[in-house]
């Protein structure tokens, strides 16, 4: 059910930079690096996909905020993982809202591709790039607690949510005063599941894994590294997190933030066996 | 009674500049311009001392004339154009020497404003969209400018630390540009193939030169003491700068870029020192909130500088440098300051 016509403007002018730059702009790139020309470019390119060979399903997706900040975090999977950009395609396009997506710092260093990731949304993860996007732009943020830990998980140790981080996200919602919303995702852990890791390889280009994955042995190394498994996409969003404390402290209590973040998680990890519980097929949901 | 003040590099760009700028402020009665080179442009009042590079005799200048105000603007940003031996004594000895004369137990000085730079901050991957004043760069520095000017700000705080009488303002300025300005960027910006890096296409950020000059005037004016960051509102892409200025990018390989640099730099070519390769590969940003709150009003956002530099450059492709050039004349300007055959207005100062 779309909340929005797709394809209407969607970016908002930070107000500080608006005034007369305006017109002496010549193309739409924000102060994130997001154009929103490349990103319903991408949309457009991405579409076929979302809905054709994912088929992603979405439940709950009233439950994301038309209006304000919100921290969006979900569980993490696929080597190349196939989420964010499933969730943020799928946001953008019923919600008619934004979606910046936060991914390791490591992106902005590899050239094309990190101009690339950019101008279709992505931001460093870093705790001010956040907190700026929350508070004073009042966006909505997609982060993945589990990060680099969640998509190295072999094919094996599927939908077991590794350990969020040190609880960083909690903290940021707190600082910022916005609620966080969880998506638990079925699909992604098939659609490029690993099989097993080279650790020489990864150590000595100091990545955080080297994956051999099924598509790669099914697929060919080359095709295997880009194509995706038809996995059925289920996303289901759960009740917003609103944590009750002032916003724009110095520190919040970190037996707070532990506590907090521990029981997201569970909650997102009984929702994610209760997906997989009423799942019939990997391929058919 | 007004303000006595002294400025360090009258010769520079930015010492004449501000220099210019004091002349038309009724409220300064007295300005000493300190320089290792003559001044470049036409100056009513301001009284020229000859220095070397380090600034030895200025304790004896501050007691002499009695400054209350000492703009320090002579922090070398341009690695370019100075040895790192000279960019080391000029920066890092030039301001120890500054910061021990308007230090000693008789100085008269009050006020003191330091230009120095947002390249204090670096420019990695690691780093995050905007700096605040107060956050630390992520990796240390690399270059030799950037060494000097963190040890610049050290000394500084020592120094604010050391004599909380007097109000020190350290101001980082982002990349300038403007209509007469000259840096290693301006210059590449007139090729017909301006240099990025293949692959990236960095968020960066300008102020402009008049901006440059008004904040420093203005918080001499207001004394408000404090680091601020001096940057215009948003942030573009090089690509969309370079296009904006009628050119096309030619991109340099995104590995061992400062060697494919090397030979371009020896044929005068173009010469982008290693701390701008870094900045048109990750660009910066700073956080200008802080100097806005004080009340400080800019003229340009970072598009604006860029279209200012953009119409300047225009104009002079079509009918050259127009701006009048000017040769300062020792006894010249010593007649027409102290002679008593010069009719002086007796409103003036």
């Amino acid at each position: 059910m779309p909340l929005r016509r797709p394809g209407t403007v969607l970016w908002r002018e930070d107000g500080a930079t608006a005034d007369t730059a305006a017109d002496l702009r010549r193309s739409d790139v924000d102060e994130w690096g997001r154009s929103e020309a490349m990103r319903s470019l991408a949309r457009a390119v991405f579409g076929p996909v979302y809905r054709n060979w994912f088929r992603a399903e979405w439940e709950g997706l009233e439950k994301i905020p038309l209006t304000g900040g919100a921290l969006i975090i979900a569980n993490h999977a696929g080597a190349i993982p196939s989420d964010a950009p499933v969730i943020m395609h799928g946001i953008e396009e019923e919600l008619g809202r934004p979606v910046y997506g936060l991914a390791d710092h490591l992106f902005r260093a590899l050239p094309v591709v990190g101009t690339m990731w950019s101008r279709v949304g992505g931001v460093p993860a870093d705790p001010e790039n956040a907190y700026r996007l929350l508070r004073e732009q009042q966006q909505l943020v997609l982060v993945f607690p589990e990060g680099a830990k969640g998509t190295g998980k072999t094919y094996r140790e599927r939908y077991q949510l590794r350990r969020f981080g040190r609880g960083g996200f909690v903290e940021i919602a707190m600082k910022a005063g916005v609620p966080i919303v969880p998506i638990a995702v079925v699909g992604a852990e098939e659609s490029m599941p690993i099989a097993f890791k080279v650790r020489s390889l990864s150590r000595a280009l100091k990545l955080p894994y080297w994956p051999v994955t099924f598509n790669q042995l099914v697929f060919g190394p080359v095709v295997g590294s880009l194509l995706y498994f038809p996995a059925k996409f289920r996303l289901r969003v759960l009740d917003p997190v609103v944590l009750d404390v002032p916003p724009d402290q110095e520190r919040y209590s970190k037996s707070r933030i532990m506590d907090e973040a521990e029981s997201i998680r569970v909650a997102l990890q009984e929702q994610l066996y209760d997906m997989l519980k009423n799942r019939h097929s990997v391929w058919f949901g | 009674m007004g303000r006595r003040v002294l400025v360090t590099g009258v010769g520079t760009f930015w010492g004449g500049r501000v220099a210019q700028a004091l002349e038309r402020d009724p409220d300064v009665e007295m300005i000493v311009g300190l320089g290792v080179e003559e001044p470049k442009v036409a100056l009513e009042r301001t009284e020229y001392v000859r220095a070397d590079q380090s600034y030895s005799i200025l304790s004896r200048i501050a007691r002499a004339t009695q400054v209350d105000t000492v703009l320090h603007t002579f922090l070398v940003v341009d690695s370019t154009r100075i040895s790192g031996r000279a960019l080391h004594e000029t920066n890092v000895i030039g301001t120890m020497n500054l910061l021990a004369a308007a230090g000693a137990p008789d100085s008269p000085v009050r006020t003191l404003v330091v230009k120095s730079s947002t390249l204090v901050y670096g420019s990695t991957y690691q780093d995050p969209a905007w700096w605040r004043e107060d956050m630390a760069r992520t990796k240390p520095p690399t270059s030799r400018v950037e060494r000097s000017l963190l040890e610049v700000e050290g000394y500084l705080r020592d120094f604010a630390e050391d004599n909380p009488h007097v109000s020190v303002s350290l101001l980082r300025f982002a990349n300038v540009l403007g209509t007469d300005i000259v840096t290693p960027l301006t210059k590449a910006l007139q090729l017909p193939l301006v240099p990025s890096v293949a692959g990236f296409d960095p968020l960066v950020q300008f102020v402009h030169e008049d901006d440059v000059v008004r904040s420093i005037l203005w918080v001499m004016r207001n004394s408000q003491p404090g680091v601020y960051n001096v940057a215009g509102d948003g942030k573009l892409p090089w690509s969309e700068v370079v296009a904006m200025c009628d050119k096309r990018t030619a991109p340099l390989p995104p590995v061992l870029t400062n060697w494919a640099m090397a030979p371009l730099a020896a044929l005068n070519v173009v010469d982008l020192p290693p701390e701008l390769l870094d900045f048109l590969r990750y660009g910066r940003g700073v956080d200008n909130h802080r100097l806005k709150e004080t009340g400080f009003r800019y003229a340009y956002t970072s598009a604006g500088a860029v279209q200012g530099f953009a119409e300047a450059a225009r104009l002079r492709r079509t009918v050259g440098d127009v701006r009048p050039r000017y040769r300062y004349e020792r006894d010249v300007e010593a007649f027409f300051r102290h002679s008593p055959a010069v009719a002086r207005d007796p409103n003036a100062q």
